[in-house]
């Protein structure tokens, strides 16, 4: 059986930006009459959907979706021009950590002027004082105002003023990635307590990683639009597309160069005369990059096919040459490139022209990689003819929920013969 | 995992309830108070106990004003010569003045100051103005410890009207209280309040009667005086405490009619004052 703990229906919030701001009183008596023109911004334009008790539910979009609108509407900080938002039982919004702590007092006074503030009778915050405490491991700073906590020990106070507040609903934006590696560890742990338990969470947040982890249901928010409400991977898969996806057709990655190519760079050359074998040279190549399908992309889901083209043309003789096409991650760093062997097929001569195929099963990680080629006589850094290393650029998404790591190895999985504590 | 948590009332599930946005009031009276009451001791306590003079401090600055207004009416301009225990009524108007301005001018700023408050949590916003002039009522009543201390020493003989000083403030906090609510919620749109209500506080102080009586003053002043809702207040403490023979608060309000005018006004400022703050509630989160 399931009972909604939230329900949103037709929600609209629009805000109106007056073009001429009045900000004086001063103005407003000089201007009693003066009739107030305001540009509306519809920030959510109908939004209607439905939790149920005990999901955790991800709200996932860009910025400027409106989905912090949507939390903040949702945790009664804005009034919605229309609909309705019904919540069962008591609603906590966190969004953002610590606000309304006061440096000025001690990690006592806080926790329970915030516990106040989520709902809690004072009473009831202080009892819960030392388990917050407990948690957040500042057994040992009690008397210390809050201005003297390292911004770690901040964070940890609160996170644990949010979970004691132990609202039915809790409304949280993006306060996942809190504290040490270890404390970050026990707020997973709590997470997932706190979603087995069956506590109504709604997440809002950018990390796909997290809606995939956590979540039972996700939202894609667009535009002050439901894009899609549902299986979290595949809200994934749509959030991702979208962020990558140009509106527009996808521009062809190639036509990159002309690359300035510099011949025989070792050679010292004489200050005044500019030695013939110094000449820049341009090479024109083309670089393509098509999906299965033979559609050009820049953007793929991991694991899938994608064709790169390389077209070039030799402007002087090399012996022994050798294309590299490459991938390099966000630190540069080379994942994977093919090695085309031309001296195969014979040394190169000036003016001819080359076309090469590579074809990747991108099994990478999510993320923006640069495509690059290389063309070179040798294996030194110095023997490189074209270096083309930023030519274009391929956004992977999307990678399965089961691996972790820059490459996604096929991977099988086997569970067998949990057992579990004495623990509930 | 040391943190127990409340099985998230688990047992019997709440029935669905609206989120109307955010409202002045609202949340139940308890949560209301105690939030009001939390966060103004800790304003109150923060004032006094951040530094080992803060109450000397907090004390001090009336005092100054006392011993100032004092030497200047009673040696150099004779003001105060005609008046019953005039330094123990000087000090008395002083501190009374001393709530209203400190009240109304740190509610100003008071909801803009709280921006990362009003913008991310969901709390009745009136709290905010009004745990101001919690605090401030909190303040007075320590200085008011200081003035029965001096109207004592100034042979002012002791009444049990004196117990009536209480009743003889309600006026003056629902005043306050109005007052507070107005500036506050004006601030959030208009910045200019803040200025002109530092003029406006030194202006009601010499238009309010602490520093003279309004028996002592001639028309047409005095019909102005009787519209000012703090004369009633200032003289009916003063007729309750320090001065029997003093005419009292409807008195000088311009007798029984007449003082249906500075009541209107106090009843006015504090309707206003809720019906425009919780106007501005709704939207304050997003003018800040």
């Amino acid at each position: 059986m399931t009972e909604s703990a939230l329900v949103v229906q037709d929600l609209e919030k629009t805000f109106r930006i007056p073009k001429q701001h009045v900000h004086t009183l001063k103005e407003r008596m000089l201007h009693p009459l003066r009739s107030t023109d305001y540009r509306e911004y519809p920030v959510l334009k109908g939004v209607s959907f439905e939790v149920q008790r005990g999901e955790f539910f991800g709200i996932v979009g860009r910025n400027g979706s409106g989905k912090s609108t949507l939390l903040k509407c949702m945790a009664g900080i804005y009034r919605p021009e229309r609909g309705r938002i019904s919540v069962a039982g008591r609603l906590a919004p966190f969004i953002e950590l610590g606000v309304g702590f006061n440096p000025d007092l001690t990690a006592m006074d806080n926790v329970v002027i915030n516990g106040v503030m989520m709902g809690l009778s004072p009473k009831e915050a202080r009892r819960r004082f030392d388990e917050v405490i407990e948690f957040a491991e500042l057994e040992d700073f009690l008397d210390m105002k809050l201005k003297n906590y390292s911004s770690g020990m901040q964070v940890r106070l609160a996170f644990s003023v949010m979970v004691q507040a132990s609202a039915d609903v809790l409304l949280i934006d993006e306060v996942l990635a809190v504290g040490d590696a270890a404390f970050a560890q026990k707020c997973l742990d709590v997470f997932y307590r706190l979603r087995d338990e069956g506590r109504t969470i709604i997440l809002v947040t950018h990390d796909m990683s997290a809606v995939e982890r956590f979540c039972h249901r996700a939202m894609f928010l667009h535009d002050g639009e439901i894009e899609l409400i549902g299986d979290p991977a595949a809200v994934g898969r749509a959030y991702l597309a979208a962020n990558f996806a140009t509106p527009e057709q996808p521009e062809p990655v190639g036509e990159l160069l002309p690359v300035e190519v510099e011949d025989e760079p070792d050679v010292e050359a004489e200050p005044e005369v500019e030695p013939p074998s110094r000449t820049t040279e341009r090479v024109l190549a083309e670089l393509s990059v098509e999906d299965a399908a033979g559609m050009p992309v820049r953007s793929l889901p991991s694991g899938e096919p994608v064709q790169v083209r390389v077209e070039l043309q030799a402007l002087q003789h090399i012996e022994h040459p050798v294309l590299v096409v490459q991938l390099r991650d966000a630190e540069h760093a080379v994942v994977t490139g093919a090695l085309v062997l031309l001296y195969e097929h014979g040394p190169l001569t000036p003016g001819q022209r080359v076309r090469a195929n590579v074809e990747w099963d991108v099994v990478l990680a999510d993320g923006h990689y640069d495509l690059g080629v290389l063309l070179t006589q040798g294996t030194a850094e110095a023997d490189v003819v074209i270096d083309a290393r930023n030519a274009g650029e391929l956004i992977v998404h999307s990678a399965t929920r089961e691996t972790v790591g820059a490459v996604t190895v096929p991977t099988r999985v086997a569970v067998s013969n949990i057992q579990t504590e004495g623990v509930r | 995992m040391s943190l127990e948590l409340e099985p998230a009332a688990s047992v019997a599930p709440a029935p669905l309830r609206e989120i109307r946005g955010p409202a002045a009031l609202g949340g139940g009276f308890r949560r209301f108070w105690s939030l009001t009451w939390m966060v103004a001791i800790t304003e109150f306590r923060l004032s006094y106990f951040g530094s080992v003079l803060g109450y000397l401090w907090t004390l001090m600055r009336p005092l100054m004003m006392f011993g100032v207004y004092y030497t200047v009416f009673t040696q150099i301009v004779p003001l105060g010569k005609d008046i019953p225990n005039y330094p123990a009524l000087l000090l008395m108007n002083i501190m009374l003045y001393q709530f209203f301005a400190e009240a109304t001018s740190n509610a100003v700023q008071s909801v803009v100051v709280r921006e990362n408050m009003v913008r991310k949590m969901q709390f009745p916003r009136m709290v905010i103005p009004l745990s101001v002039v919690v605090t401030a009522l909190m303040n007075l009543a320590v200085n008011l410890v200081a003035v029965f201390v001096f109207v004592l020493a100034n042979g002012v003989p002791i009444r049990w009207t004196w117990l009536l000083l209480p009743v003889a403030l309600i006026p003056l906090i629902v005043f306050t209280t109005g007052v507070a609510m107005v500036v506050s919620a004006a601030f959030v749109r208009y910045r200019d309040v803040l200025p002109i209500w530092g003029v406006f506080t030194q202006a009601l102080f010499y238009a309010s009667p602490v520093l003279y009586t309004v028996e002592n003053t001639k028309e047409p002043i005095t019909s102005v005086l009787q519209v000012n809702p703090l004369t009633g207040i200032m003289e009916g403490v003063r007729y309750l405490v320090v001065d029997a023979r003093a005419p009292g608060a409807i008195t000088s309000w311009g007798g029984f009619p007449q003082a249906l005018i500075p009541i209107g006004i106090i009843c006015f400022v504090f309707v206003f004052g809720l019906w425009y703050f919780n106007r501005q509630a709704a939207t304050a989160a997003e003018l800040l």
